[in-house]
C-alpha cells in the first residue's frame, strides 16, 4: 500500500520538445523524446496490474506491462523485443498512435490522475534500438539489429499490395512465419500514407526507412512503381506465382465538397498538399524540383489529424496566418489530442462551427477567398455527434490564398475496378469478412482503410495482424 | 534491385529541336500500354513526377518510346540523358486507353509531342478499319517529325506550317473546316497536342457538329486518382484527367480552367529553371577554369 501511493507522486514525465516559434521555421521532428533516465521513472509509474486494461486497449496486444517493466530495469532490448512480438513498427506508433483513445485511456492511474505515456515509452525504446544500430553500424565489425526469428520456409509466395501500416503488419508477419513476400508499392518509396500523408515533423521518413529497411533485412522484397490494377493486375499475379494477395492500398481518394471555385488556383486536397510536400519534399523547393504553392493566408477545413498536419504544414512553407474552419465544436474534433495542442501552440486559429459555402477567384482564376456560413449544433446523427445546422442569415467572408480541403478520403476505384470479381459495398470500400479479412474472391484479402474507410495507422495494422494469421492458416491449412 | 536493372535508356535522339525520343527499359509497362496511355517519370531522387505519353513500345523487348518536349526543368534535364542512363522512378501504364472503335473517317491531329503520341492511335484506327486522315501541325517546317512515320499509319496525312513558308496558312482547325468545306466527311477528330490546339479544335468541330475527343495534359502528381491535382471540368462534372481520361470530349470540357490550372505554378517554373540555368553555367564555368 505504502508502496503504491509513493509511485502515484511521481507525476507523468514530459517529453522534451522543439519551442513553437523555433520549430515553425523547421521540419524537424517536434519532441525530442524521453533520456533513458526519464523513460525509468515513466516506466516506474506503472503499478504492474493483474488484468491489465491497457493490453486490451491495444489493437494489436502489446503486452504492455511487460515492456514497461522491462523498461524500468533499464533492460531496454528486452522491452524493445517485447514489443516486436507483437509489433513491427514501434517507432511509428509511438508517434502517431492515438493512445489516449486506447491503451492508455484503460490506464488505471488515468483514473484518479494521468495515465502512464505509455506510447512515449514505447518511442523511446523503438528509438533507442535504432541508435543501438546507428551507433554499432560505426564499429569495425558492426552488431546488425537482432533480428526476430523466422519459421521454416513454406515455398508460398504472397503479394502485399500497399506499403502502408496494414501492409507493412501483413508482410511482417507472415516473413516470421516462412512465406515468401513481396510488397507492391505504387510510388517511388515504400511507406504508403508513413510517407505520404504524415509529415516529417511528426514521423521523420529516416525513422519509417528504417522499419522498411528492417523488413528487407527480413527478406521481404519491396517492388515500387507499380500500381496494381495499372502495371499488373490481382489475376496476373496469381498467374505470376502467388499463392495468396493482401490488398491495403488505403483510402486513396480525395473527398472534395463540391462547392463552387474547388477549382481554382490555391485550392488543394489534403492528399495533394501532403504528397507534394512529405513525399516530394516540396518544402525543400527549389532544390527537390516539386512546387507548392507557399501561401501567406491559408484555410485549411476539416479537423482530424490530416487537417492538423495541414495546417502545421502551411505554417512551415512560410505562412502569416492558417486556420482551421469546421463545421462542429471543439468536442467533436477528430484529432489526436496532441496534434490540437501542437497546433494551437504554434498558432494555428480555430474557426469552429462554420462551414465554407463558396471559393472566390481573382480574373486569373486564382483563390482569393471563401464564403462560409456559421453553424450550431443540434440533434445527434448517426454517428452520436451533434449534427451541425446551418445559421441563416451568418455568412461570412474569409480571405484566404490557399485552401486545404481535408475533410477525409474514400475508396481509390483503381485496383477495385481492375478486379471484377472483388465485391464491394456501395461507398467502394471492399467487403471484408471482420474477422479474417477475406474477400469474396478465392486467395485474396484486403484490410486498413480500403476495407474501414479512413481509419488510424493501429486499426490498419491490427486488421493487418489478422489478415496474416488468416492467410498463414490458408497456405497451410486451406481456404 | 529493380531500380538498378530498370529504366535504363537505351537510345536517345533529338527528332527537332526541344523534341527528344527516349526508348527506355521498362517491361511492366511495355507488356500493356495501350494507344493514349501515358506514364509518371521520376528523373531523380529529388525530381517532380511528370505525366509523359507512351508514344510507343516493344512488347518482346521490354522498352518503350516517349516523345517529350523540353518546356520546363524537368523537361530540360531529361533531354541532358543519353543511351545507358537510367531514369530514376517510371510507373504505368496510366489513364484509360483511347477507345477505338470502328467510326468510319477519323481525322487524327497532333501537334508538338502530340505528333508522337498520336501515332499509335492512328495506327490502332487504321487497324480498326477506319479511314485515317492524319494533320500534324508545326510553327516551321523543321520542327515537323515523324511524318514517315505517321503516313505508314494513314490514309492521306496533311501537314500544316505556321510560318507561312508552306502555303496555303493553315492551322489544324483550318485543315479540318477545310476538309469539310470540301465535301469531305469525318466522323471523329482525335487531337493531341497542345491546349490551345486542342481548344480550337474543338470549338471548329462543334460547330461543325463532328465528334471530337482530345487529350489533356493536366498537372499531375501521383496519376492514380489520389491527389485530385489533375481534376478539370468536364460537362459541368469534376474530372480527374489521370484516371478518369486523359481521354475526354473536347466539346464538354471546360478550356478556361483547365489553362488556368496548367498555369498553377507559372512563378515556381521560371524560378526553378533560372536555377537550374545558373547551376548549369556555374558547373560551366567551374569546368572551364580548371
Amino acid at each position: 500500500m505504502e508502496e503504491k501511493e509513493k509511485k502515484e507522486k511521481i507525476p507523468r514525465q514530459p517529453m522534451p520538445e522543439q519551442a513553437p516559434k523555433v520549430r515553425i521555421k523547421n521540419y524537424r521532428e517536434v519532441p525530442f523524446g524521453y533520456l533513458p533516465e526519464t523513460a525509468m521513472v515513466e516506466a516506474s509509474r506503472c503499478i504492474q496490474c493483474k488484468n491489465p486494461g491497457c493490453k486490451a486497449g491495444c489493437p494489436v496486444e502489446i503486452d504492455i506491462p511487460a515492456f514497461i517493466n522491462s523498461t524500468r530495469e533499464g533492460d531496454f532490448q528486452g522491452a524493445i523485443s517485447k514489443i516486436k512480438e507483437k509489433n513491427l513498427l514501434p517507432a511509428v506508433c509511438g508517434r502517431v498512435c492515438p493512445q489516449e483513445l486506447q491503451c492508455e485511456k484503460n490506464c488505471i492511474l488515468a483514473k484518479k490522475g494521468e495515465p502512464v505515456a505509455i506510447g512515449r515509452l514505447e518511442r523511446f525504446v523503438a528509438d533507442w534500438e535504432r541508435s543501438q544500430g546507428e551507433a554499432s553500424a560505426k564499429d569495425a565489425e558492426p552488431s546488425e539489429m537482432k533480428l526476430a526469428e523466422k519459421a521454416p520456409a513454406t515455398g508460398k509466395r504472397v503479394a502485399v499490395v500497399g506499403s502502408g501500416p496494414s501492409g507493412l503488419t501483413v508482410a511482417g508477419d507472415l516473413i516470421l512465419k516462412g512465406h515468401d513476400v513481396t510488397v507492391f508499392e505504387a510510388f517511388q518509396v515504400p511507406g504508403g500514407v508513413l510517407v505520404y500523408g504524415i509529415p516529417e515533423f511528426r514521423l521523420p521518413k529516416a525513422i519509417v526507412a528504417a522499419e522498411v529497411d528492417y523488413m528487407k533485412k527480413l527478406g521481404v522484397e519491396f517492388e515500387c512503381d507499380t500500381v496494381v490494377g495499372a502495371t499488373v493486375t490481382v489475376d496476373e499475379l496469381f498467374e505470376q506465382g502467388y499463392d495468396a494477395v493482401y490488398i491495403g492500398v488505403g483510402a486513396g481518394l480525395p473527398v472534395f465538397m463540391n462547392i463552387p471555385g474547388e477549382n481554382l488556383i490555391g485550392v488543394y486536397s489534403a492528399n495533394e498538399y501532403l504528397t507534394r510536400s512529405n513525399l516530394m519534399k516540396a518544402y525543400l523547393f527549389p532544390e527537390y524540383d516539386t512546387p507548392i504553392i507557399k501561401g501567406n493566408n491559408v484555410a485549411v477545413f476539416g479537423a482530424g489529424n490530416v487537417a492538423m498536419d495541414a495546417a502545421r504544414t502551411a505554417l512551415r512553407l512560410g505562412a502569416d496566418k492558417v486556420r482551421i474552419i469546421y463545421r462542429r465544436s471543439r468536442q467533436e474534433m477528430p484529432a489526436r489530442i496532441e496534434e490540437i495542442h501542437h497546433a494551437e501552440e504554434e498558432g494555428v486559429e480555430f474557426f469552429l462551427l462554420a462551414t465554407p459555402l463558396t471559393f472566390i477567384g481573382d480574373s486569373d482564376g486564382r483563390l482569393i477567398g471563401v464564403r462560409c456560413q456559421r453553424m450550431e449544433l443540434g440533434e445527434p446523427d448517426e454517428s452520436g455527434r451533434r449534427r451541425p445546422v446551418p445559421i441563416k442569415g451568418s455568412e461570412f467572408e474569409e480571405e484566404c490564398d490557399t485552401a486545404v480541403v481535408a475533410i477525409g478520403a474514400g475508396a481509390n476505384p483503381l485496383l477495385t475496378k481492375a478486379t471484377h470479381d472483388i465485391q464491394l459495398n456501395k461507398r467502394g470500400y471492399i467487403i471484408a469478412e471482420p474477422e479474417t479479412g477475406k474477400t469474396t474472391k478465392k486467395g485474396v484479402w484486403a484490410g486498413g482503410d480500403i476495407v474501414t474507410g479512413q481509419a488510424t495507422v493501429i486499426l490498419a495494422m491490427g486488421a493487418g495482424r489478422q489478415v496474416a494469421n488468416s492467410i498463414h492458416n490458408y497456405l497451410t491449412l486451406g481456404w | 534491385m529493380w531500380r538498378c536493372t530498370l529504366y535504363k535508356i537505351l537510345e536517345k535522339q533529338e527528332l527537332v529541336p526541344n523534341i527528344h525520343l527516349i526508348e527506355v527499359l521498362a517491361p511492366a509497362v511495355a507488356k500493356k500500354a495501350q494507344p493514349g496511355q501515358f506514364v509518371i517519370v521520376t528523373i531523380d531522387e529529388k525530381g517532380e513526377r511528370i505525366p509523359l505519353t507512351v508514344a510507343d513500345w516493344d512488347r518482346e523487348g521490354g522498352s518503350i518510346t516517349i516523345v517529350f518536349m523540353e518546356v520546363g526543368t524537368t523537361t530540360q534535364r531529361l533531354a541532358l540523358f543519353n543511351a545507358g542512363d537510367h531514369i530514376y522512378s517510371l510507373v504505368g501504364p496510366l489513364g484509360i486507353p483511347t477507345h477505338i472503335d470502328t467510326y468510319g473517317t477519323v481525322v487524327c491531329v497532333g501537334g508538338c509531342y502530340g505528333i508522337a503520341a498520336m501515332m499509335p492511335i492512328a495506327r490502332a484506327m487504321k487497324e480498326a478499319g477506319n479511314k485515317v486522315i492524319s494533320v500534324i501541325e508545326a510553327r516551321s517546317k523543321y520542327l515537323l517529325f515523324w511524318e514517315e512515320e505517321l503516313a505508314r499509319v494513314s490514309d492521306q496525312l496533311i501537314t500544316t506550317i505556321g510560318d507561312g513558308s508552306h502555303a496555303p496558312e493553315r492551322w489544324i482547325p483550318d485543315q479540318v473546316k477545310h476538309m469539310v468545306d470540301s465535301g469531305g466527311t469525318i466522323d471523329l477528330v482525335v487531337a493531341f497536342g497542345c491546349t490551345y490546339m486542342m481548344k480550337l479544335t474543338s470549338e471548329t468541330t462543334k460547330s461543325l457538329g463532328i465528334k471530337t475527343v482530345v487529350h489533356l495534359n493536366s498537372v499531375m502528381v501521383d496519376g492514380t486518382g489520389m491527389c485530385g491535382c489533375c481534376r478539370v471540368l468536364v460537362g459541368g462534372e469534376t474530372k480527374f484527367a489521370c484516371v478518369d481520361g486523359p481521354e475526354f470530349d473536347g466539346h464538354q470540357v471546360d478550356w478556361d480552367i483547365l489553362l488556368a490550372r496548367q498555369r498553377s505554378y507559372q512563378e515556381e517554373e521560371i524560378r526553378s529553371l533560372q536555377d537550374w540555368e545558373t547551376w548549369r553555367w556555374r558547373r560551366a564555368s567551374q569546368k572551364n577554369s580548371a
